[in-house]
């Protein structure tokens, strides 16, 4: 039996310490009809040889992104990672330790949750960020549950423009505090600023924007942001991509009262979609109603700088029915990888990353508009990602290329946009990796 | 003392490389003025080995389950097998996209297809989903099925959750969350519900009851079928939360003995790993008639191949993870089912059973146990009361001195339902000289309490810092460095 130490000659000594003659007699809370006459239906254990063999071969079934030319994204998306994050991630210290409850054997795990903390705080331009949530999508629901909270105000505003699976989230998480979502519509790829006017109203307890948007498209928060506060008491939360943010502005540009967003694209591989983690970060006026875990630098016994976990009367252990959220584990080593990778990125390798990734989704958008029938589903600024019209069925598109290794994108259609396709680009893209698709395109054109 | 990362830092130092941008577009072209970030992000710059350095001085000072025991009560905090971190690593794992077309995707769907029907056979479950990422989220995932079953039957007058005193926190804060109100009972002097505080509680109002099973104590509810009838008898829904399902695999199916839904917890029960506090992953499995309510998309089989099954899409209460829930984590969790096989399962919850009770045996004349009369299961909880009576000392001092033994502590005052408590958690993978050496530093602590207090209040000494003064972290709030 793998994984188990004790020998049957050790159980036996134990169990004779206990008292007993076999394992069966500790039963005696069980009510014997309970007790299972027979082994799960399961297949015989494998060795380790043997499931190395099945999880290759299943591995092997699958096309990873790697091995095609992949423009991919919808809220995961494929930067490069330093090897180096990695190796960090595999010290048994980080990933087989707990929760830092005992902060004297936990100031590896406290100490990097701090500069988290720190370079979030620093990318958003925010006062204070927690220690991270399970996704981009729980934390844009747990921050409108913030708002309310904090407000008082229980209708929420939501830029239509939100990835529609977020929005899912949203409504699973914010129905039970009775909260009522207003989505507003979008008009040419944008939130439609004159409905969103209209939707806004004393009763307004926040409104939530995601730029860049799920179709790529840049928000101008900015406005979004002046007609929010023009409500009474109503607060602003953003969600945005932490990569666009060495490069585009810092939340506090325009006065976003809680950040959010997907992490994953910070140090993280695309995991078919989890774990992913998600960062939660607003102003000091508003810390006591954040959900999940802060760390606190503070003293030790000797006067030493050490760290602990704190404001803990938020949290479920502490404050049960009253407690500001129901999360206890996070995603901590996504985190951790996150923490890694900004630090090896830095400033300068965020940046280019961003400045890359921005560029190259520009140049092959150019070059697919040059193709007849492809053109630009919207006019407006974009990021990494972008929606272009296609002659044909995207699905077609996506079924042709795949023969070619190439993975040209999101069929929109099942968010309800006909014949469109939804394109990312990262830094890891090459020149020649974006003409070979413009190539691929063209040749379906020809039939 | 540690530097933070930003005090290493030196402008113009990198730790990284990238090609040379070979397209010519410039950013200006692509971002307008406006949207242009108004100075460079504050970030380190430091080289890969100042990287390296930093993180293994950190590491250094963590406690994990390789350098030492970590009896971390309901925390499970089993050895987490090497394998899995090998093969997960596979780029035909961890670099697939969500949204790529199902034909590319089919190992990884069969793999999920698997995991969910194997958890369905061990619990006695129907089906399962494995979208929720954490143990919290699987009650919250199950809290919204009960809605969503009460709400097709035009119920709304269901708004209350029952759950004991014993529960974890977790429990009446996913109550909050998904809509309901938390009505809370006793527990009885034999740790067990007490079934007249249950039958008074219990009304047409009742949506669902909400059980630790073994509860909190460590103990079997030997009640359960009672209570199913209790609960049953006005509709509700009968939750457990699968915490301590390492204590019964392949020795009872909760879906079984009647129970209508629980939720997994595969950081715990199935060996992946903690991570500091997540990744983990909370599936949860329901009966027959419940599966139209879960998150879609269930993973489907037709045909030979796999896909994901939108079908019930329409009845489900929605969603609660942008994609398909952890799917790493659910892939370590195949692969240690499929080694542990099936007749392994069952040595688990033995060994696992046996070291509890191995070490509640050995320490009984040393510390308070509250239901020492009663076999535990996988964990017990022991009391502080006896020193903090006698001496003065806390069970918090007592946590600290165990650090000073080279241990994790239990978890401490949980459940509140006893003083001073200290709940053991040993697990199956530890080994009988482990144990012992636990035991004996255990004794030892004891007589310190009598012998030498100082060692206790003035614990730890031999860890990386001294004791953390963790209300100045909440009088002086310092939440990011200034540099």
């Amino acid at each position: 039996m793998p994984f188990i130490s004790n020998t049957d000659k050790e159980r036996k000594e134990m169990l004779a310490v206990i008292g007993v003659q076999k394992f069966e007699d500790l039963l005696t809370n069980i009510p014997r009809k309970f007790l299972q006459d027979k082994d799960c239906c399961l297949e015989p254990a494998y060795s380790e040889l043997e499931i190395t063999r099945k999880v290759t071969e299943l591995a092997a079934k699958n096309l990873s992104t790697s091995q095609a030319n992949s423009f991919l994204g919808g809220g995961v998306y494929d930067h490069f990672i330093p090897a180096a994050v990695d190796h960090v991630l595999l010290k048994p210290e980080f990933h087989s330790a707990y929760t830092p409850y005992q902060a004297e054997v936990s100031q590896g795990t406290l100490q990097y949750i701090y500069e988290y903390q720190t370079m979030i705080c620093d990318l958003t331009g925010m006062e204070i960020s927690n220690a991270g949530m399970y996704d981009g999508a729980s934390a844009a629901a747990e921050a409108i549950l913030m708002a309310v909270r904090k407000t008082k105000k229980f209708k929420a505003v939501i830029c239509g423009s939100i990835h529609p699976w977020y929005l899912e989230v949203i409504k699973t998480y914010t129905g039970g505090a009775g909260v009522e979502l207003v989505v507003v519509p979008t008009n040419n790829g944008l939130v439609d600023m004159e409905k969103l006017k209209q939707k806004i109203d004393d009763e307004t307890g926040c409104v939530l924007l995601q730029t860049p948007n799920f179709l790529g498209n840049m928000e101008d928060a900015f406005a979004v942001e002046e007609i929010t506060h023009s409500a009474k008491k109503a607060l602003f939360i953003a969600s945005v991509d932490p990569i666009s943010l060495a490069v585009m502005n810092a939340p506090n540009e325009y006065k976003a009262d809680i950040v959010v967003g997907e992490g994953q694209a910070l140090g993280n591989a695309q995991n078919f979609g989890g774990p992913l983690f998600g960062f939660l970060a607003t102003n000091f006026s508003l810390s006591r109603t954040m959900p999940g875990r802060i760390v606190g630098a503070t003293l030790d016994a000797d006067g030493k700088r050490s760290y602990a976990l704190t404001l803990q009367a938020r949290e479920q252990h502490i404050r049960r029915a009253k407690a500001t959220s129901n999360i206890c584990s996070n995603q901590a080593l996504c985190n951790l990888a996150a923490t890694v990778y900004m630090t090896l990125m830095g400033k300068e390798g965020l940046k280019e990353a961003a400045v890359h990734s921005t560029t190259k989704a520009h140049y092959l958008a150019e070059k697919i508009c040059e193709l007849d029938g492809f053109e630009m589903a919207y006019n407006v600024p974009f990021f990494k990602e972008f929606a272009i019209k296609t002659p044909i069925p995207a699905k077609e598109i996506i079924v042709k290329l795949k023969a070619k290794n190439i993975f040209p994108g999101i069929d929109l259609k099942q968010f309800g946009y006909e014949n469109m396709l939804l394109i990312a680009v990262t830094e890891k893209k090459r020149k020649i990796d974006l003409d070979k698709y413009v190539k691929a395109l063209q040749e379906v054109n020809n039939g | 003392m540690a530097k933070t990362i930003f005090e290493r830092t030196s402008p113009g130092r990198r730790g990284y490389t990238l090609p040379a941008n070979d397209v010519e577009i410039k950013l200006e072209n692509c971002i307008p003025a406006k949207f242009r970030r108004d100075g460079d992000a504050k970030l380190p710059e430091v080289s890969e080995l100042d990287v390296m350095r930093h993180f293994l001085e950190l590491a250094q000072m963590n406690h994990c389950i390789e350098k030492g025991f970590y009896p971390l009560g309901s925390c499970t905090m089993k050895y987490n097998p090497k394998i899995n971190e090998t093969l997960v690593r596979n780029h035909g794992f961890n670099k697939l996209n969500p949204f790529q077309d199902e034909d590319t995707i089919q190992g990884a769907l069969e793999i999920l297809y698997d995991l969910q029907e194997s958890l369905a056979e061990i619990s006695g479950f129907a089906k399962t989903t494995l979208q929720p990422v954490a143990g919290a989220q699987g009650e919250f995932t199950g809290l919204k099925v009960m809605k969503a079953y009460h709400e097709a039957k035009g119920n709304t007058h269901k708004t209350k959750i029952i759950l004991p005193d014993s529960a974890h926190g977790t429990n009446p804060a996913s109550v909050i969350l998904a809509g309901f109100e938390v009505v809370e009972i006793k527990s009885n002097a034999d740790g067990m519900i007490d079934i007249e505080d249950l039958k008074a509680h219990v009304n047409e109002n009742t949506a669902g009851f909400i059980l630790t099973n073994p509860n909190t104590l460590g103990l079997f509810e030997k009640q359960v079928e009672e209570i199913a009838e209790i609960v049953h008898a006005v509709d509700g829904l009968f939750y457990m939360d699968g915490a301590n399902f390492n204590a019964i695999l392949s020795i009872v199916k909760p879906g079984h003995i009647g129970f209508d839904i629980m939720h997994y917890n595969l950081h715990k029960t199935f060996a992946t790993p903690h991570g500091g506090g997540g990744p983990g992953s909370g599936p949860i499995g329901v009966r027959e008639d419940l599966i139209k309510y879960l998150p879609a998309p269930l993973i489907g089989l037709k045909d030979d191949k796999y896909f994901l099954d939108f079908g019930h899409e329409k009845t489900s209460f929605g969603k609660v993870h942008s994609f398909f829930g952890n799917f790493l984590v659910n892939v370590r969790a195949y692969i240690y089912i499929k080694m542990v096989g099936s007749t392994g399962l069952r040595r688990i919850s033995e060994n696992a059973v046996i070291n509890a009770n191995y070490i509640m045996k050995s320490l009984e004349k040393h510390y308070s146990i509250p239901h020492k009369d009663i076999y535990c299961m996988h964990e017990f909880v022991a009391s502080g009361e006896w020193q903090k009576d006698k001496y003065g000392i806390k069970t918090l001092d007592i946590a600290k001195r165990i650090l000073d033994k080279g241990f994790h502590a239990p978890t401490i005052y949980f459940p509140l339902i006893v003083h001073e408590a200290m709940m053991i958690e040993p697990t199956e993978t530890e080994s009988k000289e482990t144990l012992d050496e636990f035991i004996n530093a255990m004794i030892e602590i004891a007589k310190e309490c009598e012998e030498h207090p100082e060692l206790l209040t003035g614990a730890p000494q031999n860890t990386p810092v001294k004791r953390v003064d963790d209300t100045l972290a909440v009088r002086q709030l310092n939440v990011k460095f200034e540099w």
